[in-house]
């Protein structure tokens, strides 16, 4: 159940991997395989939903593992393996063309360029193309290509010089001909573009023209004749004209900066939100800018100059944030890697780190932080202390993160003390910010010894989920002494039977038994 | 008991029928001669599916490489170019070209467009100073049908560009897809339709029905109704973890084009199979629509069947034995595969969705559906958050308290966005920015809880006064006014007692009970009602834009009418959720449905669509 079972702690590189991943591969995410009874009944009986339990000792899994093995049994039987790329099911592994281009993929990586004709072994053809036949006869739909509704280029709209092809497979009938020399209305010239076909932009030279076209666009709801009169009105508009009247076009508007974002057009992608005083989306649109740039070094330098670009008061936080993160981040960086290198530190030698901390979440260099450098002063710049101070790290966030790195380094006495408080008369409390069936979770999945689970155990406050995580965890002693302060005679008497003969737990419930002082319930 | 039998070979018969479309060229006969081909990864999958190798090597295909970001080692002379029409790709053959005059080097080039060209893709040709050197083609290529009453659309980038950047350059090839159907089966009695997007295109379809009105013969209609929906009138149902077999395991393992890859820890062997999952899978087909916890009796009880099949053979004379291997025993063989397949699948997501806690996850879902426990709600998110779970797991479940609280609270807003930052990366907020754009995840504006002013105000006046007032703060924020048109509608199902999922009474089942998902009860109502008669309250809620046959064609021949085949055509995508339950809806009341979609949908896939690419 622990997602990663391996001692080093491992930092992916990728944060946004699909999946259920987490970021930090300690096993934080994982539940419990066992549900627990009680919480599922409780759920279950207040909610009228049917439960489908994931149950593991649940009839339908060991049913579902009882058809397995029935199905399993059956191979030896079955077994020919030779015949399974027959079955469509299997989804034609071998004449797929995604498998062909897998391995076009490899031949072609093998294989420098020039040489690997060569390397095809006298096979004239690419031998990724099996030789054998269709399994179906699509082939027979294959039929040459009539030329239909294919339209003219947009360069040849935006010439005046009539008729002009260059694309001589383009075979036009006749009698369109004759439809470039006509004077057609802007309306029918979007028209004619919806169906590809050509129309002459240039003719239209007045403002009041130029926009008529592009509200027939608009009106005709056709995105792509749209952007094409934009690109039209662009080159032949001043901009200021072209963002007045864009801001009474919505539509349009939306399709220009669409157009601009697609083709990269920074510069006036920008002029035409200053225009509209779209302040935010200037300076997100040039925060996005710095997802291309690959050096920390030149990041942070970017980043150092988003700093004043006019986002929400809200945002701007983030982003200085983002800023002294990956500032901290680049020292953090260049120190521990000289640290390993050095071989002195005994924690790096221990622990080899798996990948840079750089451009890592504040998650996970707080993880990085609790894991390698826990006890340091708050003066430095790696300390936990320092991070959750300069980021305002919930405590509720700091103690998951501290707790999860701490116990997958078994330290299990810094676990101890991130619970600890001390009341001003010096008596000591374990309290946590999160749930302490939470904290058993993380510990259980750490592997942590039955004698710093049950500490742990006993503090969760719901009697029903103690029990639970007791009976689950071995934790003789808590289960002995809930059902005690429960004064519940009957289970303490039926888990006798459940713990060794003469061990000190069977000597422990023989006591409380015998206890006259306890008025039991039952 | 299979639920909603699909109409053999519904979908396929597009195929049957019009195979121009398939057949129609990847390599046109202007470029004779052998050549390289270049396919954009997107495209690979569609392509498998109607074609194979052995078919583009009839058209002198020599090598097939995979668009993307390197340089290529291509030897061929002629290089062919089969993409959707984007930027990025036009960027991407200007550097071969230009790379390729640099050198001194003289190939042919042709780009094929699938399913058509754009103007601003060539504009981008002709700036590159390519234009002319590179010859372009189209490949109308609109319909995949994914199964006997599914059909896809393929374009799944439609969401994004439509509904997050405005942009309408779809509308027209989605309304050519309805034509195409339309001149298949048609001529469609009645058009139904919600959201600005399925108005769109339904004029632009009005249109080409207009112009092509002279070739269309009188025949009768084979798809009686069409229903055209905006997926923005409701992303709760696609926000939710999917309970129906298909469902989860599109949610699990993501179903692509119509199949799925198992990994090794499905087939218990050290192979991956690539497993098409539609209704000539027996197994599958039996499955896809019931609730998880039905499956695994359904699964064993096949076992058990199998099992008594094979050993049926004990006892048998040559000739009976004879018999059984020629006629049986292949179609054994083949469910004891599919069988082990599912069980192992069934298996894999139990492991994986025991990890999570599945439960706790249900049970905040429909909390946050009934509009109960949202503090309890909220603070389960941010745990989620905090622990660093799934990112997109962690953004969806935020998107769904924002959908059906109208807007998070201030507060809430801006302590969740901060953790989210922190736990898996400042470069997040702009995610957030084009969330908030889509109106996925809003703040209500502050100072004014909108529901609270609301509903004092409608104990005061009458509805109609309500209504109006509602209408004015409706321009103020964008609402998605879930709980209204929930309550309106009945969405959360009331039960005494356990609802039975193995003998579903309404389309809740898909979502364990909990919830009737929106988008498949506004059809419901509509067909039922012929009309959004009586349905003025929801409509308003729902932002307008709804449209209706203005004389409804009504059936004079009963018979027919019983067997009424709906055509759901869903823009921005549908999940497998809705599709099962239409299917029950379907079997209920004697209708067909079959579906058209931009794009199979599911929550994982609606966040994805809302990261910034690393450009």
């Amino acid at each position: 159940m622990v997602l990663c079972a391996e001692p080093t702690v491992s930092l992916p590189l990728n944060p946004g991997e699909e999946g259920g991943g987490t970021l930090r591969a300690v096993g934080l995410a994982a539940g419990a395989m066992n549900r627990m009874k009680v919480d599922e009944e409780e759920y279950w009986h207040s909610s009228k939903c049917k439960a489908f339990t994931f149950d593991d000792e649940d009839d339908e899994l060991s049913q579902l593992k009882e058809s397995k093995r029935a199905v399993n049994s059956l191979r030896d039987i079955v077994d020919d393996d030779d015949d399974l790329e027959k079955f469509s099911w299997s989804g034609e592994p071998v004449g797929s063309i995604s498998w062909s281009i897998k391995e076009t993929a490899s031949s072609s990586s093998n294989a420098p360029e020039g040489r690997d004709s060569g390397l095809q072994k006298g096979s004239s053809s690419h031998p990724a193309l099996p030789k054998q036949a269709s399994s179906y006869s699509i082939s027979s739909f294959f039929k040459g290509r009539n030329k239909l509704g294919s339209f003219q280029s947009l360069s040849d709209a935006l010439s005046d010089t009539g008729v002009k092809s260059y694309a001589p497979e383009l075979r036009r009938p006749k009698a369109e001909y004759k439809d470039y020399t006509s004077d057609w209305s802007p309306k029918d010239t979007v028209r004619r573009m919806q169906r590809g076909k050509i129309c002459s932009l240039e003719r239209f030279r007045s403002l009041r023209e130029k926009l008529m076209l592009l509200d027939e666009a608009v009106a005709v709801h056709d995105g792509n004749v749209i952007t094409a009169i934009l690109i039209f009105l662009k080159r032949t508009l001043k901009r200021e004209i072209l963002f007045q009247e864009l801001e009474v076009r919505q539509v349009a508007l939306r399709h220009l900066i669409h157009f601009l974002k697609e083709t990269g057009e920074q510069k006036l992608l920008l002029d035409l939100l200053r225009f509209l005083d779209r302040t935010e989306e200037v300076a997100l649109s040039q925060y996005r800018e710095h997802l291309s740039i690959q050096d920390a070094e030149k990041r942070r330098e970017f980043l150092k100059g988003c700093i004043r670009l006019p986002f929400s008061s809200e945002d701007a936080v983030h982003v200085l944030d983002h800023y002294t993160l990956l500032e901290r981040q680049i020292i953090i960086e260049a120190n521990d890697r000289h640290l390993e290198a050095a071989g002195q530190s005994e924690i790096f030698r221990k622990y080899p780190r798996k990948a840079s901390i750089l451009n890592m979440p504040l998650v996970t260099t707080l993880f990085y932080s609790c894991f390698y450098h826990y006890t340091e002063a708050e003066g430095t710049f790696s300390s936990p202390i320092n991070l959750k101070k300069t980021f305002k790290i919930p405590d509720k966030q700091y103690v998951l993160t501290a707790l999860a790195a701490r116990a997958k380094l078994r330290a299990w006495h810094d676990v101890d003390a991130l619970f600890t408080t001390k009341n001003w008369l010096g008596y000591t409390k374990k309290r946590a910010p999160i749930g302490f069936h939470r904290v058993v979770e993380i510990l259980q999945r750490n592997s942590a010894p039955v004698q710093v689970l049950q500490e742990y155990v006993r503090l969760v406050e719901d009697v029903e989920t103690r029990l639970n995580l007791a009976m689950k965890y071995k934790c003789h002693d808590v289960v002995i002494d809930t059902y005690r302060d429960l004064k519940d005679r009957h289970q303490l008497m039926a888990y006798r039977c459940k713990v060794e003969r003469g061990s000190a737990e069977e000597d422990k419930i023989d006591s409380i038994l015998s206890n006259l002082q306890i008025r039991w319930k039952n | 008991m299979p639920l909603g039998q699909p109409v053999p070979g519904w979908a396929f018969r597009v195929r049957e029928r019009y195979p121009g479309t398939y057949g129609a060229l990847f390599v046109p006969p202007q470029l004779p001669g052998k050549k390289d081909l270049f396919i954009e990864a997107d495209l690979m999958s569609p392509l498998d599916r109607i074609a194979n190798v052995s078919i583009l090597k009839q058209h002198e295909v020599d090598k097939l490489y995979k668009v993307e970001n390197k340089p290529i080692v291509s030897t061929s002379d002629q290089l062919c170019f089969l993409v959707r029409p984007r930027i990025k790709n036009m960027k991407y053959v200007a550097d071969i070209v230009n790379a390729d005059k640099a050198m001194g080097r003289s190939r042919k080039y042709k780009i094929i467009f699938s399913p058509q060209k754009f103007y601003s893709c060539e504009l981008v040709l002709e700036e590159e100073g390519i234009y002319g050197d590179v010859t372009c083609d189209e490949w109308a290529f609109y319909l995949l049908p994914l199964d006997d009453d599914l059909l896809s659309m393929e374009l799944p980038e439609f969401f994004r560009d439509y509904f997050l950047e405005g942009d309408q350059r779809w509308i027209s090839t989605i309304a050519r897809a309805l034509q195409l159907l339309n001149s298949l089966f048609g001529p469609f009695a009645n058009t139904y339709g919600i959201g600005r997007c399925a108005k769109m295109v339904y004029e632009v379809w009005r249109e080409l029905v207009e112009e092509s009105e002279g070739d269309s013969h009188a025949r009768r209609p084979e798809i009686s109704h069409v229903f055209l929906m905006d997926r923005d009138v409701d992303y709760v149902t696609a926000l939710c973890s999917q309970v129906v077999y298909e469902g989860l395991v599109d949610d699990t393992f993501r179903i692509k084009c119509g199949s799925v890859d198992f990994g090794p820890d499905v087939t218990s062997s050290d192979r991956s199979f690539k497993v098409l999952l539609n209704a000539q899978d027996k197994v599958f087909s039996e499955i896809r629509n019931e609730h998880f916890s039905n499956v695994f009796g359904f699964l064993s009880q096949k076992a058990r069947n199998l099992q008594t099949q094979y050993d049926r053979r004990r006892g048998m004379d040559i000739k009976q034995m004879k018999n059984f291997v020629s006629q049986e025993l292949k179609g054994l063989k083949q469910e004891h595969r599919l069988l082990s397949l599912h069980i192992g699948a069934c298996e894999s997501i139990m492991k994986k969705k025991t990890k999570q806690d599945f439960q706790e996850l249900l049970k905040t879902e429909h909390s946050l559906l009934e509009g109960f426990d949202i503090r309890e709600s909220t603070s389960y998110i941010e745990e989620h958050i905090d622990r660093q779970v799934s990112p997109s797991e962690s953004l969806r479940l935020m998107c769904l308290l924002s959908v059906t609280e109208n807007g998070l609270i201030p507060k809430d807003y801006r302590s969740l966005k901060t953790q989210y930052l922190q736990s898996y990366g400042p470069e997040h907020l702009l995610t957030f920015h084009n969330l908030k754009r889509i109106g996925l995840l809003t703040e209500q504006a502050p100072g004014e809880t909108l529901t609270a002013v609301e509903s004092k105000v409608s104990k005061l006046v009458t509805d109609r006064a309500a209504g109006k007032l509602t209408d004015a703060f409706n321009s103020l924020a964008r609402k998605s006014n879930f709980r209204g048109i929930s309550k309106k509608l009945g969405l959360i199902p009331r039960v005494d007692g356990e609802y039975n999922l193995k003998v579903p009474r309404d389309m809740a089942y898909v979502f364990s009970g909990a919830y009737i998902p929106l988008s498949c009860k506004i059809i419901e109502q509509v067909l039922e009602r012929k009309g959004w008669l009586g349905l003025e309250e929801v409509v308003r809620l729902l932002n307008g834009n709804e449209f209706a046959p203005t004389e409804p064609v009504m059936e004079e021949n009963p018979a027919w009418e019983a067997q009424r085949v709906i055509l759901a055509v869903f823009l921005g995508g549908c999940t497998f959720s809705e599709i099962s339950a239409l299917r029950f809806l379907g079997k209920e009341k004697g209708y067909k449905f079959i579906f058209l979609t931009t794009a199979i949908t599911s929550s994982a896939r609606l966040m994805d669509a809302m990261l910034e690419a690393k450009v």
